[in-house]
């Protein structure tokens, strides 16, 4: 049953109470019913802005952004993290990033580099240890492409010069050394890493084969911007492409490396999948390569078919010709999928909290198989991520942003739905509850998810959670006493 | 002193975005827009405004340029 406008904001006044006032104030500008009917996002709802003190949040560092997410899978370079070792250990190969090449001798996306800081390091500062580092790597490492450094909050706390060191040791390899400046304590959430990660690329890497045109161009050069290749994705969105007859000269960054990154100013289109981490470089390869961008869906056969519709109109005819031809090649097997889930799983209501782009991306996935998405959050967003999902969900439902672990189980508690999708952080709580869930930051462990072959894998999983029976056999630790307790008061 | 970018969106709306906060809004009015001057007061649909200097000519798009807040920015 769908939930009126004024039944959803009593419910978030509702789950609000508990706060002394103030906190009341500052949540409530970022939960919201939806309203279809607006154009922008800032007037319903706040985003962006600084989590409050005392809830449980579920964002991460602007080191998760760029380290974990965008520079981290880009294969072929060693990306240092520079200070204490657990912001490095305790993120590592954590994302499913997958890529092709042999650990340890050209690719090194799953291992940890650090510089693995002590008091020493912090009194004296580090940039001894991190030359040395460097040179270790040479002598170890020796088919690395390029190194990036990452840096840990003590970096920035202590003044450290790593540009200093890269300039010089870029000087002395004859490779990539690349400064990431992009200290845990810098902004609200990962989404300022994202930011300056894509500043790091644009200063450091992007302009290094602007005067090289050995390069063979062809007039369907295209590159998949803000696809990490989770459980891979991206591959299952670049045959598709090419199967339309364009030629995907670059991936940022999942199962990407340097040299695709230094030749996509040379493409003709920028596809963007994750415009939350990656619009920043799109539009600056906008402004100075004169490269336009675009925002693509391959999440779902009704959002797959109009994205490639949409891309193949960027090019000429031959290639709306084999794009037409894609879609009809695919459609009895995505058919085939909707035809075995859709009774399984049609009516189903789903709650999402997620980050990037998900939250407004897989809706039409979960539509597809005739599911309904009631609620839908950001945990780091911006206004221009809500602008874009108020159209793509129904009126009134559920929009939160930055939501606190508090308020997320009192709407699932109320709003009750069959199924949420969310991170690892919240999966176990909702599964002790009994209530079905996807971790859907990396797929669940499964994937990939995008294209026309990663939502047959898409459906099965959400069948396989949804209509498992174990879920109505489970009792939620704290009210397993209460349940002990009727049974003996009943059998006395 | 904001940097923006004036863009075109793929309405061929001309859109204004200010990278700092992540804010973009379409451009409803630009107070010069003849051949040999462009720019002034950018109008953007909510009402607030941001001011640039006056450009000779509409310029290559997308452009990055300095600008002052107007009223209501």
């Amino acid at each position: 049953m769908a939930m009126s406008r004024d039944e959803v904001e009593s419910l978030i006044q509702e789950v609000l109470e508990v706060y002394p006032e103030k906190a009341q104030k500052n949540r409530a500008k970022h939960l919201s019913p939806n309203d279809p009917s607006l154009e922008q996002s800032k007037k319903c709802i706040t985003s962006n802005k600084k989590s409050l003190p005392g809830v449980m949040t579920i964002r991460g560092c602007a080191y998760a952004g760029s380290k974990g997410v965008v520079w981290g899978p880009i294969k072929d370079m060693i990306h240092i993290s520079h200070g204490p070792v657990g912001c490095g250990q305790y993120s590592r190969a954590g994302r499913r990033n997958y890529y092709i090449g042999t650990t340890g001798v050209n690719t090194f996306v799953t291992m940890n580099f650090t510089s693995d800081f002590q008091e020493k390091d912090i009194v004296f500062g580090g940039d001894k240890k991190l030359a040395k580092l460097i040179d270790e790597i040479e002598t170890l490492f020796p088919l690395n492409k390029g190194i990036s450094i990452q840096s840990e909050c003590p970096i920035g706390l202590i003044g450290d010069d790593i540009e200093a060191v890269a300039k010089k040791k870029t000087e002395e390899h004859g490779k990539t050394v690349v400064p990431v400046r992009c200290e845990g304590f810098r902004g609200v959430s990962q989404s300022l890493g994202h930011h300056i990660a894509n500043d790091a690329v644009r200063d450091w890497v992007l302009g290094a084969r602007d005067e090289d045109n050995s390069f063979a161009v062809s007039d369907y050069d295209v590159a998949i911007i803000g696809d990490y290749n989770i459980g891979g994705d991206a591959w299952s969105s670049r045959i598709l492409l090419e199967e339309m007859g364009l030629r995907v000269v670059a991936q940022w960054s999942g199962d990407g490396s340097i040299a695709e990154m230094e030749l996509t100013p040379k493409v003709k289109l920028n596809l963007v999948h994750c415009y939350r981490s990656m619009n920043y470089i799109s539009r600056h390869m906008e402004e100075k390569y004169k490269i336009p961008w675009m925002e693509y869906n391959f999440f779902g056969p009704t959002k797959t078919i109009e994205s490639l519709r949409k891309i193949a109109a960027q090019f000429d005819e031959t290639i709306q010709q084999k794009c037409e031809e894609v879609i009809a090649k695919y459609k009895p097997e995505w058919e085939a999928v909707v035809a075995k889930f859709r009774p399984r799983l049609e009516g189903k209501r789903v709650m999402l909290y997620i980050g990037g782009l998900r939250p407004r991306h897989v809706i039409g996935a979960y539509e597809d198989l005739g599911m309904e998405v009631v609620g839908t959050g950001y945990e780091f967003g911006h206004n221009d991520d809500y602008d874009r999902t108020l159209k793509e969900m129904g009126d009134s439902t559920l929009l939160y942003d930055d939501v606190t672990g508090y308020e997320f189980e009192e709407f699932v508690k109320k709003v009750k739905p069959d199924l949420i999708g969310s991170g690892i952080k919240e999966k176990y709580i909702f599964q002790k509850m009994g209530v079905p869930f996807r971790q859907m930051h990396s797929w669940d462990y499964s994937g990939p998810y995008h294209g026309f072959d990663g939502f047959a894998i898409f459906a099965r999983d959400m069948d396989m959670t949804l209509n498992n029976p174990c879920w109505k056999v489970l009792t939620a630790p704290w009210k397993k006493a209460a349940a002990e307790a009727d049974v003996v008061a009943a059998s006395a | 002193m904001p940097n923006v970018m004036l863009r075109e969106n793929d309405k061929g709306e001309l859109t204004l975005y200010v990278p700092k906060k992540d804010l973009e809004d379409v451009i409803s009015s630009v107070e010069f827009d003849t051949p040999d001057a462009w720019g002034g007061e950018l109008t953007l649909t909510d009402g607030s405004s941001f001011i640039i200097d006056k450009l000779p000519g509409k310029p290559d798009l997308p452009i990055t340029v300095r600008a002052r807040r107007g009223a209501g920015a």
